[in-house]
């Protein structure tokens, strides 16, 4: 496989930069909930045990913090192919505003941030950084996920 | 609440509880399924080969849900989360057991909000600090 050594121009840096995905609305159910705490191992009674959760600052059950990087189908149409075959996820940044309850649903959108090249130890490398923003059924921005996929 | 950590308990500089982790293939099988992210570099070990890899790794998501525990571990039940920030420096294989660990960087107060700032990171059996990160909490005060 054979990956362009320089890639990225600036006009398809500047076509990228703000491109938005449709919205993708989801919705949080208890036992997803429950099997993504058990997929992390994260035994937190907030995230299962109903009792113990309504003794919590948030009265109730809630998602675990990362919860919502289930939420799928967010896609992102650039105007030019990314033909790099491989994906690696450089990190990423939550802000919460709102805690994510059973029962909510959620709507996505992503939105490209920023788009820059590197050559490193994989060749050539595009790093693209999209801000998601979650809002709730009562419009409130629940969290936001900066996110750094690397593409090479 | 026993356990609960209040706002006065904290000093800058202080340790928060370490947790280790024991990821397995298993776990990301699971992970994969919980999550939706299926991408085979996570469980099939031809395909990470593949892709340039020694075999199978962590979903970075995964890693990130890790450090997510350490601090809401630490700030129990009446604590908020604000922020949780981190990069996937490097890379996690599972049967490799990882440990969380944090340090409290900063103690402030802000629009009424008694906040505190952390250093979080994943190391591996080695000691390299494979994801680094930070972290903002808001904890409850001892004076309400």
């Amino acid at each position: 496989m054979s990956t362009p050594a320089n890639f990225l121009t600036e006009e398809m840096r500047q076509q990228a930069i703000g491109v938005e995905s449709p919205p993708v609305t989801f919705e949080v159910e208890k036992g997803h909930i429950l099997r993504f705490a058990e997929a992390i191992g994260d035994p937190n009674p907030q995230y299962t045990d109903e009792a113990e959760a309504r003794r919590g600052r948030n009265g109730g059950l809630v998602a675990p913090p990362t919860f919502l990087r289930s939420v799928r189908g967010v896609n992102l149409e650039l105007p030019f192919e990314l033909s790099f075959s491989r994906r690696l996820d450089g990190g990423s940044d939550w802000e919460y505003f709102h805690p994510v309850r059973p029962g909510d649903r959620i709507t996505a959108v992503a939105r490209v941030a920023e788009m820059t090249e590197r050559s490193g130890r994989l060749g050539t490398m595009v790093f693209m950084t999209t801000i998601t923003t979650y809002s709730n059924q009562f419009e409130e921005v629940v969290a936001t996920q900066t996110n750094t996929l690397i593409a090479y | 609440m026993a356990d609960q950590v209040y706002w006065e308990d904290v000093t800058e500089g202080m340790e928060l509880p370490s947790i280790v982790k024991e990821p397995t293939t298993r776990q990301l099988v699971q992970y994969a399924g919980a999550s939706g992210d299926f991408y085979e570099i996570h469980y099939d070990k031809d395909f990470a080969i593949g892709n340039q890899l020694d075999g199978p790794i962590l979903h970075g998501a995964l890693k990130s849900a890790f450090l997510g525990q350490l601090v809401t571990d630490w700030i129990g039940p009446l604590g908020t989360l604000k922020r949780l920030q981190c990069q996937y420096r490097g890379m996690d294989a599972p049967g490799n057991p990882i440990t969380a660990r944090g340090t409290v960087t900063r103690k402030y107060e802000e629009d009424g909000l008694r906040l505190v700032d952390c250093e979080i990171r994943l190391e591996n059996a080695e000691g390299q600090n494979t994801t680094p990160g930070y972290a903002t909490v808001i904890l409850p005060s001892r004076n309400g």
